[in-house]
């Protein structure tokens, strides 16, 4: 006896209703649809009465204020500016200095804290307490005013530049920051960089070859003078044949400030320690946690194997802890990159400082100036997240879990 | 400290989304039985409270005198100290009823920020530098690092000024009034740059004031005045007016003290102003006394000048050109009549 099966109704539909109704099926996605259409007439409402007040109020809305010419100066500015320029351009110019301060602080941060995080789990006594210290004060003080601290008491003690420390008589240090000659390119520029790529590109091949040899044959091959060969001698070997790849410019003090060379403003200086060293607290005890919770058999067993204990710490240790750390690392980066908006009030020219701080009130924009604001914030945000995702993924992926 | 441009645009969202799209600012202040007024945070001579929370200043005479017109009580103010860059969006989103706060009148700032209503104070914009540079002109800073508070009017000025004149400059730029001139007496800038008046106020704070000068350079126009939203003709008369009563006060020779024997005289002109002939301050949708409220309150015009910012207060400041126009200034007012 043979019956016929009836073909079931396509999968899709199911996951469809699950997906939007949950248990409650087609009713659950009635409900949530009157959510959503609630929250739409919402949103519509606010938007639509704000622009009629704004329109009452002759204030003008849109985004063509952007082309309108700036007409004010910023004092660091890493792409060419001018008060010529639009305020785009501002807003680039914000941007990049937002980035700049969060990239170098982030890396920072991470080093301090990976460091302060080893010296507080060392055995020995004093280094230990002292790493202790350090997490205890840094993190316990608001950033604000550590902000302050460094650029008012530490940065602000330093000598005018009639006065400056000098070193060489190239490099000036003083309150108006630290000036250093500036490289002009030469002939000899694009054979030297070609050389360095060239360098790096041939010692990681090396690298890949010697752990082959390793995992493959078992054979360990020394590789670190082939390494600083081809990083240092290559690109001194080009500069030898096609000449040196920049001169300096060196600064000389005329007027009230230096003229020529290279400077970095004590501003940047004052909120990138701050930044460092503040969210450097955090991270030492995430990292602490993250190498606490590889459990002590772990360690045994590598020092049982003959490893040393920095061998252990590197290869064993670390790479189990950095599962638990990367979240709340992440966080951790999330938070520097927002914290930097405090720059205004030292005065270094970040997002918040030229963009929401000095276009917004000579343009009048709020809305529009402040929704890009927290838009790019936003973004950069997102950004840091997926990163650091995708190399959690990654992560995993070698651990074999 | 951040977060105040966030909360003031959210403020500015709701508020914007709430409101009565013909907002009636006299029924809305009477409602509510006191007026908010946005002032500066602290610049002695405009707007400083003392150590009780007393405001005292011309631009918080300002908002007593309208208060005194509306409610016959200088003391219903609430004051709402306000930075540079927050001040027109808290007017905007309808958190302060009027902005007296040293806020020089621009045409951009006039169309697009809110309406100003009259100049409190003709200023303009100056230089403080140490007596020990030895600098005499603005025209010898060429290559100097500038302190500017961020969000005024001063940051332009400063471009175009020492863009006209071919030189350098290096410009540093802070959000608050006390963190600018902190850099500056910590010797990170060569130069402070605001209005003239701002100046004399902050070099008060100085640790050795006498060891600053203000050059002689004056490079931008600065007319400092109240400023109201766009859009209540009512309210906008009303602080216009409050002004110029001040200084008709003074023309008139109404004082504080007098102004009680000067409301019974027999001249046309104080009569009209006292509401004992005529009803110029029902035509503003104020009272008939609303003159002699104001007077009473805080006195005219040049006696609050004297008070605040005069040569008898700690700033010094001679009258120049916010003397009388009868007077050789340019201080003057429409007649009452």
């Amino acid at each position: 006896m043979s019956s016929e099966t009836r073909a079931p109704p396509p999968q899709y539909v199911f996951r469809l209703k699950r997906a939007l109704g949950g248990r409650s099926g087609w009713n659950g996605v009635a409900v949530q649809a009157a959510f959503a259409v609630v929250l739409i007439w919402v949103g519509y409402e606010i938007v639509g009465n704000a622009r009629a007040n704004l329109a009452v109020q002759h204030i003008s809305s849109g985004f063509g204020f952007l082309n309108n010419t700036a007409g004010f100066d910023v004092s660091q500015t890493l792409i060419p500016y001018s008060g010529s320029d639009t305020y785009i351009r501002v807003f680039l110019v914000g941007l990049l200095n937002t980035l700049l301060v969060s990239v170098i602080g982030i890396i920072f941060a991470t080093m301090i804290g990976f460091i302060v995080a080893l010296g507080r789990l060392s055995p020995n006594w004093l280094m230990s307490r002292i790493a202790g210290a350090y997490v205890e004060a840094v993190r316990n003080v608001p950033l604000l005013f550590q902000m302050l601290f460094w650029y008012l008491a530490v940065l602000g003690a330093l000598p005018g530049p009639r006065q400056s420390i000098s070193l060489f008589n190239s490099f000036f240090l003083s309150n108006r920051g630290l000036i250093i000659p500036r490289p002009i390119v030469e002939a000899g520029l694009l054979p030297v960089s070609l050389a360095i790529l060239g360098g790096i590109i041939g010692s990681l091949l090396l690298g890949h070859y010697a752990r082959r040899q390793l995992f493959e044959q078992g054979r360990a091959i020394r590789t670190w003078p082939y390494v600083l060969g081809l990083l240092f001698g290559l690109p001194v070997v080009a500069a030898l044949v096609f000449g040196a790849p920049v001169s300096f410019e060196v600064p000389v003090l005329k007027g009230f400030n230096f003229a020529g060379g290279t400077r970095v403003i004590p501003e940047f200086v004052a909120l990138e320690v701050a930044l460092s060293i503040y969210t450097a607290a955090f991270i030492a005890e995430i990292v602490r946690a993250g190498i606490l919770s590889v459990h002590r058999g772990q360690t045994e067993a590598g020092l049982s194997l003959g490893l040393s204990r920095g061998m252990v710490l590197r290869m064993i240790v670390v790479p189990q802890a950095l599962r638990v750390i990367l979240p709340p690392l992440t966080n951790q980066y999330l938070n520097l990159t927002k914290n930097s908006s405090l720059a205004v009030a030292i005065g270094y020219p970040d997002l918040v400082s030229v963009f929401a701080g000095t276009t917004l009130s000579q343009t009048g924009q709020a809305i529009e100036i402040i929704a890009i604001t927290m838009g790019v914030y936003l973004l950069l945000s997102l950004v840091t997240s997926a990163g650091m995702s995708l190399y959690g993924l990654r992560l995993n992926r070698s651990l074999g879990t | 400290m951040k977060c105040v441009p966030f909360a003031v645009t959210l403020a500015l969202a709701a508020g914007l989304a709430s409101q009565a799209a013909h907002a009636q600012t006299l029924k809305t202040v009477k409602d509510r039985g006191i007026l908010s007024c946005g002032v500066s945070p602290g610049l002695p001579g405009f707007a400083t409270p003392d150590d009780k929370g007393n405001w005292t200043g011309i631009d918080v005479d300002v908002c007593r005198g309208i208060a005194a017109a509306i409610f016959d009580d200088p003391s219903k103010v609430k004051f709402v100290p306000l930075s540079a860059k927050d001040r027109f969006t808290a007017l905007q989103s309808g958190e302060i009823d009027v902005l007296s706060r040293n806020t020089t009148w621009t045409l951009s700032r006039d169309t697009q920020l809110g309406e100003f209503t009259g100049v409190t104070y003709y200023d303009g914009q100056g230089f403080l530098v140490k007596k020990s540079l030895k600098v005499n002109s603005a025209l010898e800073l060429n290559s100097a690092s500038v302190c500017v508070q961020t969000g005024t009017t001063t940051e332009q000025n400063l471009a175009d000024y020492f863009k006209g004149n071919n030189m350098k400059y290096e410009v540093i730029a802070f959000a608050g009034a006390d963190e600018t001139v902190k850099a500056y007496e910590s010797g990170r800038c060569d130069v402070f740059t605001s209005d003239v008046s701002q100046l004399y106020a902050e070099r008060l704070k100085l640790a050795n004031p006498a060891d600053h000068v203000v050059l002689p350079e004056v490079i931008s126009k600065e007319p400092l005045g109240p400023m109201v939203r766009h859009g209540d003709d009512q309210w906008f008369g009303i602080v216009k007016w409050v002004l110029f009563a001040m200084v008709n006060a003074e023309e008139l020779g109404v004082t504080q003290k007098n102004a009680d024997e000067m409301a019974k005289s027999d001249k046309p002109d104080l009569k009209r102003a006292f509401g004992t002939d005529g009803n110029l301050g029902e035509q503003l949708g104020l009272t008939k006394d609303w003159f002699g409220r104001i007077v009473k309150a805080v006195g005219n015009y040049g006696e609050a000048y004297e008070r605040n910012v005069g040569i008898g207060s700690k700033l010094q400041i001679a009258r120049g050109l916010n003397r009388l126009w009868n007077k050789g200034g340019i201080q003057y007012a429409p007649p009452m009549r």
